[in-house]
């Protein structure tokens, strides 16, 4: 079993604990976070799982609706492709996931805050990596810029004066 | 359908930067179709706005509201209570749907967040062509349901003309040449002798050069 490690160091407070929605297929991603819960696997406690009967369901609306709720960092994890149950639905998804990624950018939110993650049902290690990998991301990337009060305690926590 | 494209987030959002109160109104009609303007379309631009006002710093509403058509005063009356609290209202209607609200609420200052672009159609899913010139003169009797007014570059009634080359255009390679179409439909119609007439020029005024147009159906009307 791979090494699964985040950035939020053991016991010691982290200076920001990203809030990471995933948006879940049921046929896929959210029967591997179960498995990956049986397996006993570690991941950092950032991810909020919604669950999704076909990642084609996910509409660029629920996408920024996330965002504009303040989520940190957003993803769809959809099946492998090829294989999704619905046929084509996690190619929705990537498209759709596409287009939000330029939204955000257009409006200063850094489009790598949203991704797109394939995975099967018996993927458990790989949803603990992709929780793992989407957490450093988004550490990297800090606070979502819409909540100032978590941006600044990251600048105060990182030694950085408030600008004036 | 009137086919429409959004602005850029950026120039909306400058359109939109004195306001506090903004009320975002889409149509249900051709923009919805063509993905412009629906009510999905509005409720991600409202919400991208949102986001990027909350990210400015900015206090401040955005509302929505999608009717059913905006070139119709019917329906445009529907806006009248979330037009009345805000003090911009960004239309996500085609340029008619923008001055028909514009009309029914002469207060309150309109923009659009749409760029209207042609008379079209959809070739498949997510694409939509120019089909329609709005000449007001219809000819397509003549050239086997095929427009050369508007699927012709040069707008010529007499093609093709010498930029045709192996069906293409020499605009661009990937618009076809409207007379190359127009004469391969004619002749598996077996209508050839159609092209042996010579077209003379066409009367422009029943189009914009007539000035702006005006269409009654005096049997329609109420009063």
């Amino acid at each position: 079993m791979s090494e699964v490690k985040s950035r939020v160091p053991d016991g010691a407070e982290p200076e920001f604990v990203p809030k990471i929605v995933a948006f879940c297929c049921y046929y896929c991603a959210y029967s591997a976070a179960d498995l990956a819960g049986s397996l006993r696997l570690q991941y950092p406690p950032t991810i909020r799982v919604i669950e999704v009967p076909c990642s084609g369901k996910v509409d660029p609306v629920i996408l920024l609706k996330a965002f504009e709720e303040g989520a940190d960092g957003v993803y769809v994890a959809g099946c492998l492709e090829g294989d999704c149950h619905f046929l084509k639905g996690n190619f929705r998804a990537k498209k759709r996931v596409a287009a939000v990624k330029k939204i955000l950018d257009q409006i200063g939110l850094d489009g790598r805050r949203l991704e797109m993650f394939n995975l099967s049902a018996a993927m458990g290690t790989r949803f603990a990596e992709i929780a793992v990998e989407m957490t450093n991301r988004i550490m990297e990337l800090g606070p979502s810029p819409i909540r100032p009060e978590a941006v600044a305690a990251r600048r105060a926590a990182q030694g950085e004066v408030e600008p004036r | 359908m009137i086919v429409a494209e959004p602005k850029p987030i950026a120039e909306v959002a400058e359109l939109i930067k004195t306001g506090r109160h903004v009320l975002i109104v889409g149509c249900g009609e051709c923009v919805t179709v063509c993905q412009a303007g629906g009510e999905k379309e509005v409720e991600v631009l409202a919400s991208a706005l949102r986001i990027l006002w909350k990210k400015e710093g900015k206090d401040g509403t955005i509302d929505t509201q999608t009717i059913v058509r905006q070139c119709e005063p019917e329906y445009v009356a529907e806006l009248a209570k979330k037009v009345k609290d805000a003090d911009i209202v960004l239309s996500l209607g085609c340029g008619v749907g923008v001055q028909f609200i514009a009309e029914a609420y002469p207060d309150k200052w309109v923009v659009p967040g749409l760029n209207t672009k042609f008379g079209g159609g959809t070739v498949k899913a997510g694409v939509w062509e120019e089909r329609c010139g709005f000449c007001g003169d219809c000819i397509l009797h003549l050239t086997g349901g095929i427009c050369p007014v508007i699927r012709c570059s040069k707008s010529i009634l007499n093609g093709p003309c010498g930029g045709s080359q192996d069906g293409h255009c020499e605009v661009a390679k990937d618009i076809p040449c409207a007379w190359q179409l127009i004469y391969d439909r004619l002749k598996g119609l077996g209508r050839l002798e159609l092209l042996d007439e010579i077209r003379p020029p066409k009367d422009w005024r029943t189009s914009r050069d007539g000035g702006p147009r005006k269409f009654v159906k005096e049997e329609a009307m109420i009063e």
